[in-house]
């Protein structure tokens, strides 16, 4: 079912910007590139796009397959495609990699220009605001003056929400999924306990790790279990590992004994395989420092008085990371000024992960809402 | 909107608002009065615990809010709405003191309708031994969603104790048609609107 509503072999694609992009630390990337894709077709009065903004790991590839390697599926397959809630027959949809990422855009693995060397650690921290900033550079390259949407889950969420705060003219709806208004000070604390494992980690060469041929394996392995740990609900661990015990494993030892164990480490290894700790670093500095009432005396509803888009707020019954009571806050923020809401609280296993699932109450309700969107 | 009741009460409640109020629709359902007063010029927010109901007031385009109404309307500011309707929903929740003071926190006015237990047909049911069953009472004993059981009387009293104003009643029969006289004995369904004392 999934392959035959497939958008198909996609092809990543790439713009680099000449001018300067100031960013909210106070320095500036004098060049930058954006990898995207795109699904769909552009209509003619360039008002059917939508862009879909990733979290913390994810990237410009969210849906389709690449035609040399059909099983790496895009991280979002199941939303968007012909016929899907997203639905690539009616809407132009684009996935892009943010500012900072480790798939293709400009990022700590790119070289800077001043020293003819990887950016490392010097890579400047980005905020979700300067993301922004950047997709809406993207957004004049493919001559998008206004989006249908912009869809985004957890820190995606987040880039959604900016958006209609920073430039309300530019997006007509935001789909904001699994997200907050900013993070507590619970969330802060697990993602710095995630970073003080790569920064420790001896291989981390303090982010210059490129020019010593290491990577700092050990540190992103253990961030992301941690990390892990936080995306799934109690009651989804308890079901599909509980207390199980692997075939043949020791005891009184400290070897992989429980599966939950096991489940954790593979996820660790994979990831730690493939993702730069530097963006990972950076990823969750975006997220502590995403707080957009700030500005506007940490009233969210202030914030949110100049936005025009209408939304749609969805929350998850199990996800602890981000609960359905902080995407209430936004809400209540929204009512307060008047602005057209729907929020939808979705009873799922599967917590903070579950923006990422193949649930039909959840897929219906984002296709209910899309379908009134015009294009 | 596939709602199979007809809603007499819904005209009566429109009658009451101004274009360009708002208005929080309490089990709002799929939305079918907030869409009416949509038309009207009237912006609304409804609250809807049934993900079936928030679903489908989703695709109908409402400012639909999935929250349970024991739960209160914490979140939601002082004097947020012009109005707050209660609509046939009253006599299904437990919490019935609280949700009627914290309408008149966020709303200015609240609209609460319910139907009346002292209906002639209803008396009439219990005379013969039977829990009544109508078309405002459309339920079993035993599938009923209703909890509390209660009058015209009755909750007029219950206005008074807590400093509620009345400010306007319309009882309608069976039928939806108005009804002035013995509204306790000829009156199926309630509507009043409330003020703060």
């Amino acid at each position: 079912m999934t392959t035959s509503r497939s958008v198909g072999p996609v092809v990543p694609q790439r713009v680099a910007f000449d001018s300067p992009i100031a960013l909210a630390c106070g320095m500036s990337l004098p060049q930058w590139e954006l990898v995207y894709e795109t699904y769909g077709t552009l209509n003619a009065a360039r008002s059917n796009a939508i862009l879909i903004c990733h979290a913390l790991s994810g990237h410009h590839h969210v849906a389709g397959y690449y035609a040399d390697n059909p099983k790496n599926l895009g991280w979002w397959d199941n939303m968007i495609g012909p016929g899907k809630p997203i639905d690539t027959n009616r809407f132009f949809v684009v996935g892009v990699n943010n500012l900072g990422g480790c798939h293709g855009s400009t990022g700590p693995a790119s070289i800077n220009p001043a020293t003819g060397e990887p950016w490392g650690a010097d890579f400047p921290i980005v905020t979700v605001p300067d993301w922004v900033r950047a997709q809406a550079k993207l957004a004049d390259h493919l001559g998008i003056e206004q989006w249908a949407a912009v869809v985004g889950g957890s820190l995606g969420g987040m880039q959604a929400l900016q958006w209609t705060i920073d430039l309300p003219g530019r997006v007509r709806h935001a789909l904001v999924i699994a997200a907050a208004p900013k993070l507590t000070a619970e969330n802060i604390a697990f993602n710095d306990v995630a970073r003080q494992a790569i920064l420790t980690d001896p291989d981390f060469h303090g982010g210059h790790f490129y020019r010593h041929g290491t990577r700092p394996t050990r540190g992103l392995r253990l961030a992301r279990m941690l990390g892990h740990i936080t995306y799934l609900s109690d009651d989804q661990m308890a079901e599909k590992f509980g207390r199980k015990k692997r075939l043949g494993a020791g005891s009184y030892g400290f070897g992989v004994e429980f599966e939950i164990e096991s489940y954790l480490r593979y996820q660790g290894d994979k990831f730690a395989g493939f993702f730069d700790a530097n963006t990972y670093l950076l990823m969750t500095k975006a997220l502590d420092y995403f707080d957009p009432a700030a500005p506007y005396g940490d009233d969210l509803a202030a914030a949110l008085s100049r936005a025009q888009a209408k939304f749609l707020v969805i929350s998850f019954s199990t996800d602890w990371r981000f609960s359905p009571a902080r995407s209430r806050e936004i809400v209540n923020a929204l009512v307060k000024e008047r602005k057209d809401v729907a929020y939808v609280e979705i009873t799922s296993r599967h917590g903070h992960d579950s923006f990422l699932m193949d649930d039909p109450y959840y897929h219906a309700v984002v296709a209910g809402y899309l379908n009134r969107v015009a294009t | 909107m596939s709602h199979p009741l007809k809603r007499p009460d819904f005209d009566l409640i429109a009658g009451w608002m101004k274009p360009g109020e708002t208005v929080l629709d309490l089990g709002c359902g799929e939305g079918e009065l907030l869409a009416m007063l949509a038309e009207r010029g009237i912006r609304g927010w409804g609250i809807e615990r049934d993900p079936g109901l928030v679903l489908a007031a989703v695709e109908n385009g409402i400012n639909v809010i999935q929250s349970d109404l024991e739960a209160g309307l914490a979140g939601f500011e002082d004097d947020a709405f012009d109005h707050v309707v209660l609509s046939r929903t009253l006599q299904t929740m437990r919490h019935t003191q609280q949700i009627l003071a914290e309408m008149l926190r966020v709303g200015r006015e609240a609209v609460v309708s319910f139907p009346n237990f002292a209906y002639w047909k209803n008396r009439l049911a219990v005379l013969e031994g039977r829990m009544p069953v109508s078309e405002d009472l459309p339920y079993q004993w035993y599938d009923t969603p209703n909890l509390r059981f209660f009058t015209l009387l009755d909750f007029e009293s219950l206005c008074a104790e807590m400093g509620l104003v009345i400010r306007e009643r319309q009882v309608l029969d069976e039928k939806g048609a108005s009804v002035a006289e013995e509204p306790n004995f000829l009156g199926s369904l309630a509507v009043y609107r409330l003020g703060r004392g």
